[in-house]
């Protein structure tokens, strides 16, 4: 998984039957000290993660798998909402 | 597999069924000379592992599911398989 920090929803009405009643969020990835690392991706959510929320997300397959009953084709997903991090001193 | 350090953990209460009660280590991949080598990310401890730890992380789904046996765990990929006593090159 990826820590990442929600910076947004994304609305969409034509899309794939499967996506039907799926909830898009705009997602920045983070590294471990919450540095922006790379480019906002969109990623389905279930967990009623909110704006700023700081989650992490799974990618490729096991993202789909948050929707117990449909294959969903989703390729990220947020899986949940941290509460606390805690690093090492290096 | 990859190799990685254990730098971190996180506290997550709300989250997806297939995480609940499951420890959530950050690490951080490392070359086999230890040297940090790309992003760190966070994976499933399936292997007590601890902070300062040497592991190595399986990034596989199938996989992932046959370790962590529950009917919920569909949602991990990414899962400590060990934990590195020595690298000999």
């Amino acid at each position: 998984m990826k820590l990442g920090k929600i910076i947004g929803r994304v609305v969409c009405n034509q899309k794939i039957a499967e996506f039907d009643g799926a909830k898009f969020l705009l997602v920045q990835p983070l590294d471990e000290n919450l540095n922006n690392t790379g480019d906002p991706i969109v990623a389905t959510d279930k967990i009623q993660a909110g704006t700023n929320e700081i989650v992490y997300y799974e990618t490729s397959k096991e993202a789909g798998r948050i929707y117990e009953t449909t294959m969903n084709p989703s390729d990220a997903s947020v899986m949940g909402i941290v509460d606390d991090i805690n690093l090492s001193n290096k | 597999m990859i190799l990685a350090k254990v730098i971190g953990n996180v506290v997550s209460t709300i989250k997806e069924k297939g995480y609940e009660s499951k420890k959530i280590l950050i690490v951080q991949p490392v070359d086999y000379n230890g040297k940090n080598n790309g992003k760190s990310f966070l994976a499933i401890d399936a292997v007590q592992a601890g902070v300062g730890d040497t592991v190595l992380i399986l990034e596989e789904g199938g996989s992932a599911r046959d370790i962590i046996n529950e009917p919920e765990s569909m949602t991990i990929k990414c899962v400590i398989a060990g934990i590195v006593d020595s690298v000999n090159v």
